[in-house]
């Protein structure tokens, strides 16, 4: 038998494009977030509350991905935010690779705040680094408070917790506290928001934090 | 199911690693596949297994090992591997943690059977 040492990371290659990629926004100015939850959370919603508050105060622009259909990439043009759909066309996630793509369809020249909306998916992303500043990561009350327990490599990747559709704690399985302790347990760092996007409560404390200093000073 | 993508990527590494007209000769791929690296190891020893078969290289298995999960304490300085995933230190309480492994996925070597003899 003989033996031929590699010792090299399996993702490499994605690694090296992301890595492209985050010199091509920090050389632009821009701030990009990676959206990251279970399929129905509520990502492209909160992005429709944050367009409706932030869009006169700052240039943004998405990247969606999705493993079928542009319906989402349809939602955000609605708000005259510039978007690029990528289809996966079954892939559990998006990669360095596929968002360099979708980046050479658009115009970033000017943009501020750039959103990559992964495909709805609690494992597969976490491990796949697309360039981004920070990790968002997105949990509805209706997905009960364990899921960070469940879950524990996306929480402890990310730098945000979104919890959204606050407005249906009383109906559900869900204790806040319960939640955000187990949130905390993974993560000490995550910073985290209560907010419901059909009533819109805690999209101001989000916007806020997003168009400030805190954001860019993780 | 990102398991299949990771081992067409383990394949591409081994290509590039392993001349092609010893493909064949490839025994064992070692990996190496921390906890919290995102990854089942049945399942990507099910996908390599379907892949490999079809890049010439039917007799390679994968050799997952497996890396738990460590941290430093940076508040104690001390070391511990992480029995649940709870990010606090066991000695001090301290939150301000650095994950030392457990993020690994690696190809480490390939093992190759001789050319001329089928060595054990």
């Amino acid at each position: 038998m003989s033996i031929i040492t590699v010792e090299r990371k399996v993702l490499e290659k994605n690694d090296q494009i992301a890595e492209r990629n985050r010199r091509f926004f920090r050389d632009r100015g821009i701030f990009v977030l990676n959206l990251v939850s279970s399929p129905g959370a509520g990502k492209t919603s909160i992005l429709e509350r944050t367009f409706e508050r932030m869009r006169d105060s700052c240039r943004m622009a998405v990247i969606e991905g999705d493993v079928q259909t542009d319906l989402d990439a349809q939602r955000v043009a609605e708000y005259q935010v510039p978007v690029v759909q990528i289809v996966t066309m079954g892939g559990c996630h998006l990669e360095a690779g596929l968002v360099a793509d979708a980046m050479g369809k658009m115009d970033l020249d000017g943009t501020d705040l750039l959103f990559i909306e992964n495909v709805g998916n609690l494992v597969c992303p976490s491990g796949y680094d697309l360039g981004e500043d920070l990790k968002v990561v997105v949990l509805s009350t209706t997905e009960g408070d364990d899921k960070p327990l469940k879950y524990p490599a996306m929480f402890r990747n990310a730098s945000v917790l979104i919890i959204n559709k606050t407005d249906l704690i009383p109906y559900v399985n869900c204790r806040l506290d319960v939640l955000r302790d187990n949130a905390l347990k993974i993560n000490p760092d995550l910073r985290i928001f209560e907010v419901s996007c059909q009533t819109g409560a805690g999209i101001d404390a989000w916007c806020e934090w997003l168009g400030g200093k805190g954001a860019r000073g993780q | 199911m990102h398991e299949l993508g990771i081992a067409q990527n383990i394949l591409d590494i081994v290509r590039q690693a392993v001349p092609e007209n010893l493909a064949p000769d490839i025994r064992k791929i070692r990996i190496r596949v921390g906890q919290f690296a995102g990854v089942i190891p049945e399942s990507l020893d099910f996908c390599f297994g379907v892949m490999a078969e079809e890049s010439g290289m039917k007799q390679a298995a994968l050799l997952i090992e497996e890396v738990p999960t460590a941290c430093r304490c940076r508040d104690c300085g001390r070391e511990f591997t992480l029995k649940e995933w709870v990010f606090l230190c066991p000695h001090c309480g301290g939150a301000n943690l650095e994950v030392t492994s457990g993020k690994e996925l690696e190809v480490v070597d390939i093992e190759l059977v001789d050319h001329g003899g089928e060595a054990s």
